[in-house]
């Protein structure tokens, strides 16, 4: 059954060859590099992407909206959530974990650059440091909230890390004495790398630095997801007990990924607090575990290109189309489109497409082709065993 | 039917004395009790009065516990019969307050109230009249409203891999909270408090309110109400069979679509009630109360043992009293803490529940 996709995708790869020669060869030699190179195609793709983007902000349609540099900021923020996106990928949509709390690990990397970095404590640590160091405290947390709860049913895994993702930011909040409660730790450091001092205002130095974390960040989430543990989230995914019986421990393969996880969150904490110059407990709410599941789920689980896109686009739907959308009907005379506050819907239309998504297509719209067997595959067999067991029994009246 | 006839006597639980149960709970409380007076003496500024308190505050326990008791016997149920954590469920009550709000009150938001009750109502048989009213209107409504969403969202995975209807479920609940937030606005809703918080009774010296007796009345008698449904009734009994191998049932002749659709329906009808008694007791009603309120109950559920009645009823007011006794020291800002701090240890030391079996792990 495995083989089959991947079969046809080739056989149809070759059927809808172009009609140019030249052109066919081209595409045949990318297809080639990129099957061979795939972490250069990431670093050239990242580049190449980045670039246009960054200048194509400058012209229409991006420029009608808003200036460029308010453009490049929303996209150093999407980044925040592209990384978020990929690390909760891991949990979720390699190890098939549900990690409803994930927003902790992210809070657990923006405190530590808070308290590394900031007139608050009085120290001043160079950023590097602190950004391997938010990601290493992410790990361990992960990994202290996984090791209790990780022998346990999944479903279980679910509602613990709901809980501990409620009650980081109340800890957070409550112990005022080392962290300022309610008004959070300002003032924040901006990055200094090797002397180089991030300026406030013109965003492209953050722009460049987010570029450069999510290409890494990518390269080895892909790296991962070939690795011998890669595959030993796939098996624990598709039937734990299988993969236990063939010499798979589920225990610490689970924490790995739930360690790796973190780690992301931890990067992407470090990078949103050094961006943004202040924290508080209110960023780390439990809708922004949410807002992450549903990118994940949007962009195709399993697919750290997926994901990366779906989080990309729904960020920028969220934080400009909504925002946009309200400007644009305030400015018509149409009393309904008038009163309507988009952003107000946008958890709403998020619940919606979440669920719409689930239902009718639960592999994503940038699915990865194994993911999307597994999803499709359970509900047929299911149905099929019940068929052949009690082949009427639907029918028969209590 | 005959063959669903034979299979009578379906048990998971290992047999107790009729008398194990009640005399559990009056130990709970007890204990409570003593615990909290030891602690409340030990503080010069309450030590005078301490066990007066430590009454007040049982008091208070286990009001805010059958609450909590009668939401976790959803979470319980349904995770007893099909395995989902109905993340759904804390918003049903949450709506079920709002339909309170709704039926009696003066309204929230830009829907207005039918019976624009505002305040207490010290004609004993109106009073009852009224809290009745509003019961066998809500519970209906949050009943149908679980049942719907199991309809709709839940029963196309019926069978699927566990993953996507438990998302769907965080979906669903998220859904739930936006349309009160839209339609009720953000924000303490006013609900009316029409049961007089003035009247008192005096118990050993310590004065308690009468509407802590009436919610644990109400809630003892919905459960006495289930436990006896689901024990002594057909499709009681289907909902057991069902629970315990749903294909076997299917084989036996249950319409386990039906009994599924009916767990719900129940579940959702006794969180509405949740619902009614919270907005008697506190007075105010959110949009995002189902969250915590959910998470709570559910901690319950797995406290009690998932899947178990009984259970979910003992963690409840457990639960209750855990929250209570953070409130008592004066620690409110740490009793969610604490409530998350105790899942997590009986996760690690006793996954399987106060009450419930150690049952063997389903990959």
């Amino acid at each position: 059954m495995s083989a089959t996709p991947s079969v046809e995708a080739e056989k149809t790869g070759k059927v809808e060859a172009p009609n140019s020669p030249r052109l066919g060869e081209w595409r045949t030699r990318i297809r080639a590099f990129t099957q061979a190179h795939r972490s250069w195609t990431i670093v050239i793709g990242m580049a190449i992407g980045s670039v246009v983007l960054f200048f194509w902000a400058a012209f229409p349609p991006f420029s009608f909206v808003q200036g460029q540099n308010t453009w490049i900021s929303g996209f150093v923020n999407a980044g925040v959530f592209i990384l978020l996106a990929l690390g909760l990928n891991i949990v979720v949509g390699f190890a098939g974990l549900l990690d409803l709390g994930y927003a902790a690990f992210f809070a657990f990397g923006a405190y530590l650059y808070a308290f590394g970095a900031s007139p608050f404590t009085h120290l001043h640590l160079p950023f590097l440091l602190l950004l391997v160091g938010g990601a290493v405290v992410a790990a361990v947390f992960g990994i202290a909230l996984g090791a209790p709860t990780l022998r346990l049913r999944g479903d279980y895994l679910a509602i613990v890390t709901l809980g501990f993702g409620e009650i980081v930011p109340i800890v957070f909040l409550n112990a005022e004495k080392y962290t300022q409660g309610t008004n959070g730790i300002g003032g924040v450091d901006r990055p200094n790398i090797f002397g180089y001092e991030f300026p406030g205002i013109d965003q492209t130095a953050y722009y460049v630095l987010m570029t450069i974390v999510v290409t890494i960040v990518l390269i080895l989430v892909y790296r991962l997801l070939d690795s011998r543990i890669g595959r030993a989230w796939a098996a624990i995914r598709e039937d734990e007990l299988a993969a236990a019986a063939n010499g798979i421990n589920t225990v610490t393969t689970k924490l790995a990924a739930f360690a790796l996880g973190a780690t992301t969150a931890g990067f992407a904490g470090v990078l949103n607090a050094s961006k943004l110059t202040i924290v508080d407990p209110t960023q780390f709410q439990f809708q922004v575990s949410f807002v992450v599941l549903a990118m994940i789920v949007l962009g195709g689980m399993g697919n750290p290109f997926g994901v990366a896109v779906g989080a990309f686009v729904l960020y920028n739907i969220q934080n400009v189309l909504l925002k946009q959308l309200n400007a644009v009907t305030d400015n018509l005379n149409i009393p309904i489109l008038q009163d309507i506050d988009f952003v107000k819907f946008q958890f709403l239309l998020f619940g919606i497409a979440l669920v719409l998504m689930m239902m009718f297509r639960p592999e994503g719209l940038i699915p990865s082709q194994r993911r999307r067997q597994e999803l499709h595959s359970a509900e047929a067999d299911s149905e099929a065993d019940l068929e052949a067991l009690a082949p009427d029994a639907g029918e028969v009246a209590l | 039917m005959t063959a669903a006839a034979a299979t009578t006597t379906v048990s998971t639980v290992r047999h107790r004395p009729a008398w194990a149960i009640p005399a559990i709970a009056v130990g709970l409380v007890v204990a409570y009790f003593l615990v909290l007076t030891f602690v409340l003496s030990l503080n010069p500024q309450t030590s005078a009065a301490a066990p007066q308190i430590a009454i007040q505050q049982v008091a208070n326990a286990l009001s805010i516990g059958a609450i909590y008791a009668l939401i976790a016997l959803g979470y319980t149920m349904v995770y007893g019969i099909i395995e989902l954590i109905n993340f759904a469920h804390g918003d049903v009550f949450m709506m079920g307050a709002f339909f309170a709000v709704l039926f009696a009150g003066v309204g929230a938001g830009s829907v207005p109230g039918l019976l624009h009750l505002n305040g207490p109502v010290e004609n004993v048989p109106l009073l009852v009249l009224y809290i009745a009213a509003t019961l066998a209107v809500v519970m209906p409504i949050t009943g149908l409203l679980n049942l719907t969403i199991e309809r709709v969202f839940y029963r196309p995975f019926r069978g699927a891999s566990r993953l996507a209807p438990l998302i769907t479920a965080v979906g669903v609940s998220f859904i739930l909270q936006n349309v009160a937030l839209v339609v009720f606005g953000s924000g303490d809703r006013n609900s009316p408090q029409i049961f007089p918080l003035s009247w008192r009774v005096d118990v050993f010296g310590a004065s308690v309110p009468v509407l802590n007796f009436v919610i644990l009345f109400i809630a003892l008698a919905l459960m006495f109400v289930l436990q006896t449904f689901v024990r002594r009734t057909r499709l009681g009994r289907a909902m057991r069979a069902t629970a315990l191998d749903q294909q076997a049932s299917k084989l036996m002749g249950v319409d386990v679509n039906q009994t599924i659709a009916l767990t719900f329906a129940i579940g959702g009808a006794l969180a509405g009630a949740a619902g009614v008694v919270w907005g008697y007791n506190f007075g105010f009603v959110r949009q995002d109360l189902g969250f915590n309120a959910g998470l709570k109950s559910f901690t319950s559920a797995v406290l009690g043992g998932i899947g178990n009645i009984t259970g979910a009823v003992l963690g409840g007011f457990v639960i209750g009293f855990i929250e209570n006794f953070a409130a008592s020291l004066g620690l409110t800002r740490w009793a969610e803490f604490s409530v998350f701090m105790a899942l997590t240890l009986v996760l690690i030391f006793r996954p399987a529940g106060i009450l419930g079996q150690q049952v063997g792990e389903r990959a």
